[in-house]
């Protein structure tokens, strides 16, 4: 609780402190004790403007009495909560503190809620209304920001709702993406397949792998120079979720459509995060949020 | 400065020097900035104006207690739902974003306190604020276990006996059970009334309703058991307003001085006149009645609260003296100067500002009555969705994601259909139907498509169209489609 660079500005605000209460108890003090003249007519004897007179209309007894209640609250507050400069207060209270207690009552209050989720598989998990209604709250919370509110993703974010998966769609497989994040690396390969005209010949080789629009003339050429990439992507371009490479064959693209999105790629490459989640969600959660991830690309069949 | 010596004695000769009014200095004495509060022990009164007080506290206390215990259908009828963000009254079901009928009510309540104020003072003070009415229940349990006036004043100045002892705690059990009550009611307002009585029985009440209980219940036991009139005096604004509100033409509670003076007691059945005496006999009951303890003879003042009881004690003294009624009157400053009769009062109500005040509160009221019947119960939120911009799906359709807020204020489920209109070839995903269960509200994620390259970059105006399936009832919501470069 101390956000001062030095010790001066905490004792100037608690000398501040401290001076503005003695202030109010001196005034206090003065005023219940000062005596002003009063005429017969009830009025001070004071006159301005010609003719306006101050009448004398005292305040009562207890106003003074609320004010000193006033500041044995003060003093009594002060002593309690942090305010007289970085002291801290006798009750120990931070707002992060206050954030942490909060945190913990409400983690108590809702172990029950989860425990009920602990034993049941995830697949069971995924056809529960009461659980999904949570699973969507977190979402919200915690992958709405990139993947969408829709889990459909954009340009660079996976969607969540079809059957695309770049390191596996199994619910063990999500609780585990969730848990420590996955990183995704393309390497830039340019320098690996030659001259920009091989680059371009090669994205129209893979444009070719998913059927989509290409010059068939420079897809031929750039097949030779597709070796380098089937490391990773494997031969045919179908994808390796052991190393989170994407699937080149469908019509999926995750970076980017076209000749130039993948030339981009070859040449520049791509370094892909998603955080790992560990540190700011339960387990308990994680399984919840993964069931409700998985539901998405496996909707419950009629019965 | 000595501020003590006569005013005139310091002041400036010479040419020049500004007029000064002198003031005749008569003994001054020394008082003190702050003084101890003299306990007012109002007498009570029986006339018109009495009557309609207590009709007044049995009308707003028989809404204020009664009310909330009134059911509607499977509800109560009026209940103010904090916690789950939903007013309830009669028929209507208030969400949050129904907060301008509120800010209605309340220019409504102030026009109408202007309005009142302006014709004929302040009524709302005299008769119907809670502090008045509550006083005057309060001060009614006082009479009725202390005695009068004079039997209290004697009560308090004598020393502690068992009778008083008894008297004292008595009077102090009713008054704790009244405000507990109040309390009580007060918070039933915020929780059904009958499951909160249900948890005080079972000793299971909730923290916060305890704290508001005994909370309101305390404020109403001091304010209305000690403070009284202190806190119109002290605390409140009205009083120090009122002079913004008051005209020459205002009926005010009011003392005619021409008739009254000079005031002086005397035996009944002697004409005043011809001991040069005007009609008051100075028996000093208008300010025994009075709740604030001023004297009305000294003219308005900012204490009088309007309640017309010393109107009531001057009366009846006047009956007793076989004079004419109506010494102390309502009247206005222009009706008392000129000795105008009622039908000249009458005339003068209709005065521009009065009617100004009238045009606009009818308007006001008019407005929000007909707001609240034509009003739709189904809102909606459009919000498009903060992390995607646009994206290209599979079939070359571009897309925008939306989160929808439908909010059902009705109290049965609802089916609801989204449509969207705006941009030629835009289609809606998932073209489901959404069901909103009975005044609730949920957010659902909406998907907007266009054929790419359809429309040019940019961003594009779309409405969409929530239809309920069996009421027909429709909303139509702005928002933007955005088409990327």
């Amino acid at each position: 609780m101390s956000d001062f660079v030095n010790n001066f500005w905490s004792n100037y605000i608690a000398a501040g402190t401290v001076l503005s209460i003695l202030g109010c108890m001196l005034l206090l003090w003065l005023t219940a004790r000062k005596r002003v003249p009063s005429d017969a007519d009830n009025t001070t004897g004071h006159v301005w403007d010609e003719d306006l007179r101050e009448a004398n209309n005292p305040l009562p007894m207890w106003w003074i009495g609320l004010f000193v209640l006033t500041i044995f609250f003060a003093v009594g507050y002060l002593v309690v909560f942090p305010g007289l400069g970085s002291f801290s207060g006798q009750a120990n209270w931070s707002t992060r503190s206050e954030y942490e207690e909060d945190v913990a009552k409400a983690t108590k209050a809702l172990a029950p809620v989860y425990a009920s989720y602990a034993s049941m598989p995830m697949e069971d998990i995924a056809r529960e209304p009461k659980a999904m209604a949570i699973g969507e709250r977190l979402f919200m919370n915690n992958c709405s920001q990139c993947h969408g509110s829709d889990a459909r993703g954009s340009k660079g974010f996976p969607n969540l709702t079809d059957k695309d998966w770049l390191h596996g769609g199994a619910p063990e497989k999500i609780v585990e993406t969730i848990t420590k994040g996955r990183v995704g690396v393309m390497p830039p390969m340019a320098v690996a397949v030659g001259s920009q005209d091989d680059v371009k010949n090669l994205a129209n080789y893979v444009l070719s792998l998913s059927g989509a629009p290409h010059d068939s003339v420079r897809a031929g050429l750039g097949k030779s120079k597709f070796t380098v990439c089937a490391a990773c992507h494997g031969i045919g371009g179908v994808g390796n979720q052991a190393v989170g490479a994407p699937n080149l064959s469908d019509k999926i693209w995750l970076h980017g459509y076209g000749e130039a999105a993948i030339m981009q790629m070859v040449n520049a490459g791509k370094h892909n995060e998603m955080p790992a989640q560990e540190g700011r969600l339960t387990e308990a959660q994680i399984k919840l949020l993964a069931s409700y991830v998985w539901g998405f690309s496996n909707p419950a069949t009629g019965p | 400065m000595d501020s003590s010596a006569p005013v005139s004695a310091s002041a400036p000769a010479g040419p020049g020097a500004r007029k000064i009014i002198p003031i005749a200095a008569a003994e001054s004495e020394s008082v003190g900035l702050y003084e101890a509060s003299k306990k007012i022990y109002p007498r009570t009164v029986r006339g018109m104006f009495a009557r309609w007080r207590w009709a007044m506290v049995f009308l707003t206390q028989l809404v204020f207690y009664g009310l909330p215990w009134a059911q509607w259908g499977e509800r109560q009828l009026v209940l103010f739902d904090l916690a789950a963000r939903r007013f309830y009254i009669f028929g209507l079901v208030l969400y949050p974003q129904d907060l301008i009928y509120l800010s209605g009510l309340l220019v409504v309540s102030a026009l109408a306190l202007f309005l009142f104020t302006a014709v004929a003072g302040r009524l709302w003070c005299g008769y119907a604020c809670p502090q008045t009415v509550y006083t005057e229940i309060f001060m009614w349990v006082e009479h009725r276990i202390e005695g009068n006036r004079t039997a209290r004043m004697r009560l308090d100045a004598e020393s502690m006996s068992l009778e008083k002892l008894v008297k004292k705690w008595f009077k102090h059990l009713v008054w704790i059970g009244i405000a507990m009550w109040t309390g009580f009611t007060f918070v039933g307002y915020f929780t059904p009334i009958r499951e909160l009585g249900m948890a005080f029985l079972q000793t299971r009440m909730g923290s916060w309703e305890v704290f508001w209980v005994f909370f309101y219940g305390f404020a109403t036991y001091g304010n209305a058991g000690f403070m009284r009139e202190q806190v119109c005096k002290y605390m409140c604004p009205y009083a120090r307003f009122q002079s913004a509100m008051f005209d020459r033409d205002t009926l005010i509670v009011t003392y005619d001085p021409k008739r009254g003076e000079p005031r002086a007691p005397r035996r009944k059945g002697i004409d005043p006149r011809s001991m040069a005496l005007g009609d008051c006999i100075d028996c000093g009951l208008c300010v025994q009645v009075c709740p604030t303890g001023i004297d009305i003879r000294k003219g308005l003042q900012y204490e009088c609260i309007g309640c017309g009881l010393c109107v009531d004690a001057c009366d009846t003294v006047m009956q007793k003296m076989a004079y004419a009624p109506r010494l102390i009157r309502y009247d206005t400053q222009n009706g008392m100067e000129a000795g105008w009769t009622r039908r000249q009062l009458v005339r003068r109500v209709l005065r521009p500002r009065v009617l100004v005040y009238t045009a606009i509160l009818s308007l006001l009221v008019l407005g929000l009555l007909a707001s609240l019947v034509t009003r739709t119960p189904l809102k909606v939120d459009v919000v498009r969705d903060r992390a995607s911009l646009a994206r290209i799906v599979e079939g070359g359709r571009l897309e925008n994601v939306y989160r929808l807020q439908i909010m059902n204020a009705t109290e049965e489920a609802r089916d609801y259909r989204i449509a969207a209109h705006g941009i030629e070839g835009l289609s809606v995903s998932p073209d489901e139907r959404i069901t909103i269960g009975p005044a609730q509200s949920r957010w659902v994620a909406v998907r907007l498509q266009v054929p790419y390259g359809a429309v040019p970059a940019g961003s594009h105006t779309v409405h969409f169209d929530i239809r309920e399936e069996r009421g027909g009832i429709q909303v139509s919501e702005k928002a933007a489609f955005l088409v990327p470069r």
